[in-house]
């Protein structure tokens, strides 16, 4: 039926039971109905990548997602990556690269990387620029994006020290 | 940009998605695969269907089975399967090679081979591949299953063979001998963007000379077809740079471009002869 359904899903390890329509978009819920708005919201059908958040471990777009489809699914976004106080290696690197100046692409940015290099850790430079290439940001120029992830691959194939 | 209301359905079973098809047809009921062209179009109001089936939680349906002499691509097998090759031979490759091209590393980890077909956008790379390679498709109904030829399942742009109750329920692509040669190539204006030309292009090698050429032109026309004038230019000939650029001309000539906003007719024809020879030159390479 088109009435609001209830739907449970993880974000970020904690459990969340919501009740929507079924046309409403993994992204919308997970801002208005689970109050984490770190995901952004840029052009709603795909192509800039602000939404992306990781599925079970795979970086997608949530606005192409309806939150009914995520029934049992493991969600992460941005308000996940640091532990407490301890930034995520990526979150360190774009701040000493200065990866972001406005901010509204760098959740996506951030989950897009961290989904990549979690699925692919010793993936190379060609990958990781073609990657890379899946999200828009108007501010920086990408290539600190660029050199910011380089250097979390690298702290993260050290491991946590 | 925000969908209209549907109904969304779950079904668990092949049969039982085919009964909901065949349940709604009439009340506009779409497939919901990957999802990464159905949900933009549904958030810019471009289509609003009443009833969405979702097939993702059917299982087996995610399968590539590799067969005595074809590969069979399920429906849910998605875009990034193919990103490792699937095969250590030429369609493994060939399948890894084009998979890069298609929109971005997220698009890829959602969309699916058989929802890009069904979709049947004119620049598809899938599209092409069916299409260059004579994939045989399989639809399914609650009336049954029915085999259908590439050449015949693309009728126009975003349209099918497939009936309004029908859903492909796998591809098989026919497995390359192991000497085939093959080359892509496509002309995209950004990263990750719909292209203007693409071309396939395959063939073997006996004595010197090129036998069974596939010469496929996607992005040009309203659908991706293998275009014979240019394979009979290739067929019996020793490969080189002047016989592609033959080729590529032949495929300008027997192309009807479209023009939109992208680009004119012309221009497209042109890129298209050059996508051609180069898809032939990285193939003798
Ligand atoms: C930013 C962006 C860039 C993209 N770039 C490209 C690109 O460069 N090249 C390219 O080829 N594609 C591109 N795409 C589209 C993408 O490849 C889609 O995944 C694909 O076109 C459709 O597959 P899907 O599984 O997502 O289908 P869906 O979006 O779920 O469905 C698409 C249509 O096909 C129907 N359908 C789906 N599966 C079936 C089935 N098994 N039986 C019957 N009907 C079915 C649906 O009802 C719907 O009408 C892009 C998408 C985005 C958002
Ligand atoms: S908001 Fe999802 S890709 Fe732009
Ligand atoms: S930092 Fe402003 S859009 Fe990327």
């Amino acid at each position: 039926m088109t009435a609001p359904r209830e739907v449970s899903f993880t974000v970020n390890g904690a459990a969340h039971t919501v009740r929507v329509e079924p046309r409403k978009t993994l992204a919308d819920t997970i801002r208005e109905d689970c109050g984490l708005t770190g995901t952004h919201l840029g052009c709603e059908h795909g192509v800039c990548g602000a939404c992306t958040i990781l599925l079970d471990g795979a970086p997608v777009r949530s606005c192409l997602m309806f939150a009914v489809q995520a029934e049992g699914a493991a969600i992460r976004t941005v308000e996940g990556l640091a532990e407490g106080d301890r930034l995520h290696p990526l979150q360190q690197a774009f701040i000493d690269r200065h990866a972001l100046q406005c901010g509204f692409c760098t959740p996506g940015f951030l989950m897009l990387a961290a989904g990549v290099l979690e699925r692919e850790p010793d993936i190379d430079e060609d990958g990781l620029r073609e990657a890379l290439a899946s999200n828009l940001c108007r501010c920086t120029g990408y290539l600190n994006i660029l050199d910011a992830v380089r250097d979390a691959r690298a702290a993260m194939r050290a491991g946590p020290g | 940009m925000k969908p209209a209301p549907f109904t969304h359905h779950l079904p668990g079973t092949v049969d039982e998605a085919a009964a909901l098809l065949a349940a709604h047809a009439a009340e506009d009921a779409r497939i919901l695969a990957g999802g990464q062209s159905l949900v933009p179009t549904m958030a810019f109001r471009l289509a609003r269907p009443a009833h969405l089936i979702d097939i993702n939680g059917i299982s087996g349906l995610d399968g590539i089975a590799q067969n005595a002499d074809s590969m069979s691509i399920g429906a849910l097998a998605r875009h990034c399967d193919f990103h490792r090759p699937v095969d250590d031979g030429p369609l493994g490759a060939l399948l890894a090679a084009v998979v890069r091209h298609i929109g971005h590393y997220p698009i890829r980890m959602r969309g699916t081979f058989c929802g890009s077909l069904a979709h049947a956008d004119p620049a598809s790379e899938w599209c092409l591949v069916a299409a260059a390679l004579d994939a045989r498709l399989t639809a399914r109904s609650v009336r049954g299953e029915r085999e259908i030829a590439a050449s015949a399942f693309f009728e126009w742009a975003m349209t099918t063979a497939l009936a309004e109750d029908e859903l492909l329920v796998r591809a098989a692509l026919p497995r390359l001998a192991p000497d085939t040669r093959w080359g892509f190539h496509e002309f995209a204006r950004r990263a990750g963007d719909f292209a203007l030309a693409m071309a396939l292009a395959l063939y073997r090698v006996e004595d010197g000379a090129i036998v069974e050429p596939r010469v496929g032109l996607g992005g040009v026309e309203a659908f991706p077809r293998r275009i014979p004038e240019a394979e009979a230019v290739l067929a019996g000939k020793a490969p080189g740079p002047d016989l592609f650029r033959e080729a590529g001309a032949a495929v300008s000539d027997a192309a009807d471009a479209m023009a939109d906003s992208h680009a004119s007719a012309e221009y497209r024809s042109e890129i298209a002869a050059v996508m051609v020879e180069r898809a032939l030159a990285d193939a003798a390479r």
